[in-house]
C-alpha cells in the first residue's frame, strides 16, 4: 500500500514543479519505474487516479516506462538482466551479482499547458 | 496525506497529538509552510495561456507555451525533470542522518513482519544494556501505544507514533518524533518499524543500518519472498532461535537465501527469551557506537557519555 504514498509523491513533485516552470495543467507523466523498485503498477495507477482529482493533474495520463534490472556478475565479469533480486546469473548460475540498477523510480518527463 | 509536506492529515499520530506544524525544529529542517485541505480551486494558476491570438490582420501560432506550433498538435510544451519520486522523503532523511551525525547517535531502523518478537528483543536489550549506554526508542505502530509503554517500562525514554492507515514510518515523521524524544548525544536510537516486510524497505529514515529480524517460526523463505527488505538490511537477527528443536526450519538454507538476495548481509543468531546469542547483537552495537564516536573530540566524548 505504498503506493499511495508514491502517487501523493508524484503529484507533490507536480505542483512544487508548476508554481517554478509556470504551468498549470498536466496533461502526461512519463514515470520510470525499475525491475526491482517494489512498486505495484496497476496499485500505482489506481492510487494516482485517487490523488490526482481536482488537482492540476485531472486529466494527465501515466504512462510507465519500465526499466530493466541490470546486474554485474562476480564470477563472470558480465553485465547480466535479471528480474528478481534472488535470480542467478543467467550465464554461470553464481549468485554472487551486484545489483547495479532497477530500482528506479522517477518522474522522466512531463507534457505540461 | 497531506501533498505537500507528506504529514497525514487526520491519520498519524505522534504520542496521540497531530504533528504540530507550528514548530521549530532544532535540526535545521525546515517545511515549507502551506495551507491544508484547500480545494485547490482558489486563483494560484495564472490565466491561461491563449495558445491562437486572432490579432487583426496577424494570426500568430507562436504565443503559445511552446513557441511553437506544429499541424495537429496543441501549444503544449515538455518538461524534463527527472525527479525521483522518493526525492522529497530522501530529502528529510538527509536533515534527519545529518542530525543524527551531530549528536554522534547511532540510529537504527528496526523492520520485519508482525510478530517476530521485535518488541521483545527490543525490551531484552534496553533491560541489558541501559546500565552501560544511552539508550532511546522510536515506535512505530498503526495503533495503539502499548508498545511504547512495554519500552518505557525499562526506564528508556521512547515515544510512540500511530501511522493510522499508514503501512511504514517516514522520514519526516521520524523528524517530529525526533523533536518531542530529544535523544541525549552518543546514544543508540532504536526506530521500531510498522510491522510489514514490504512497504519500510523503501523509505529511508535517516538511520546508519536497517536491521531485519526472522523469527524461525516464519519460514526460511521469507529472505526470497521479501527480497526488497533483506536486500535494505545490513544486519539479520534471526530470532526465537530457542524454539529450532520444536520446528521445520532449515537454518542453512535461511541463511543461503538472505545472502542471495544480499551477499553482504551480516546474521546474527538470538533468542530474545533465552538470551542466547544476545551477547554478539550486544558487541555489535557497542562497536557500531563506538565507530559512530571515532572523530570526534575526546573530551566531548567523555562529556557526552557522562564519564
Amino acid at each position: 500500500m505504498h503506493e499511495m504514498s508514491l502517487a501523493e509523491g508524484v503529484l507533490q513533485i507536480l505542483e512544487t514543479e508548476s508554481a517554478k516552470q509556470g504551468f498549470s495543467q498536466v496533461k502526461t507523466i512519463w514515470l520510470e519505474i525499475g525491475a526491482l523498485a517494489g512498486v505495484e503498477v496497476s496499485a500505482l495507477e489506481f492510487a494516482f487516479d485517487v490523488v490526482r482529482r481536482g488537482t492540476l493533474a485531472g486529466n494527465a495520463q501515466l504512462v510507465i516506462i519500465h526499466l530493466p534490472a541490470q546486474a554485474w556478475c562476480l564470477s563472470c565479469g558480465q553485465i547480466v538482466e535479471i528480474r528478481q533480486r534472488y535470480d542467478a546469473c543467467p550465464i554461470c548460475g553464481g549468485y554472487q551479482l551486484q545489483v547495479s540498477s532497477g530500482d528506479e523510480m522517477r518522474i522522466k518527463e512531463l507534457e505540461v499547458e | 496525506m497531506c501533498t505537500v509536506c507528506g504529514c497525514s492529515t487526520g491519520e498519524t499520530r505522534v504520542e496521540g497529538k497531530e504533528p504540530s506544524h507550528e514548530h521549530h525544529h532544532d535540526h535545521s529542517h525546515t517545511h515549507d509552510h502551506h495551507h491544508h485541505d484547500h480545494d485547490y480551486s482558489h486563483a494560484h494558476s495564472p490565466e491561461p495561456q491563449t495558445m491562437f491570438k486572432p490579432l487583426v490582420g496577424n494570426h500568430h501560432y507562436g504565443l503559445g507555451p511552446a513557441r511553437v506550433h506544429a499541424p495537429g498538435l496543441s501549444q503544449t510544451r515538455m518538461v524534463q525533470i527527472e525527479q525521483d519520486i522518493l526525492g522529497k522523503n530522501n530529502s528529510y532523511a538527509q536533515q534527519n542522518r545529518r542530525w543524527l551525525a551531530e549528536q554522534g547517535i547511532f540510529a537504527l531502523n528496526l523492520v520485519s513482519s508482525p510478530g517476530s518478537g521485535k518488541t521483545s528483543l527490543l525490551v531484552r536489550t534496553l533491560t541489558d544494556l541501559k546500565d552501560e549506554m544511552r539508550l532511546a526508542v522510536i515506535e512505530g505502530d498503526q495503533e495503539t501505544a502499548q508498545d511504547a509503554d512495554r519500552i518505557r517500562a525499562t526506564g528508556c525514554p521512547a515515544i510512540q507514533i500511530n501511522t493510522g492507515k499508514g503501512c511504514h514510518l517516514d522520514a519526516h515523521m521520524v523528524g517530529h518524533a525526533l523533536e518531542s524524544l530529544q535523544p541525549q548525544a552518543a546514544s543508540i536510537l532504536f526506530i521500531e518499524n510498522v510491522g510489514n516486510l514490504v512497504c519500510p524497505a523503501a523509505f529511508d529514515l535517516g538511520e546508519a543500518h536497517k536491521v531485519a529480524i526472522l523469527s524461525v517460526t516464519e519460514g526460511e523463505d521469507k529472505p526470497i519472498k521479501y527480497p526488497d527488505m533483506f536486500h535494505a538490511a545490513n544486519l539479520l537477527l534471526l530470532n526465537k532461535i530457542d524454539l529450532l528443536p520444536y520446528l521445520q526450519f532449515d537454518v542453512e538454507k535461511c541463511i543461503e537465501y538472505a545472502r542471495r538476495v544480499n551477499p553482504s548481509i551480516q546474521i546474527l543468531q538470538v533468542s530474545a527469551t533465552t538470551g542466547e546469542g544476545m551477547q554478539q547483537w550486544y558487541q555489535w552495537l557497542r562497536m557500531n557506537q563506538q565507530m559512530r564516536l571515532l572523530g570526534r573530540p575526546s573530551t566531548q566524548v567523555k562529556a557526552e557519555l557522562g564519564a
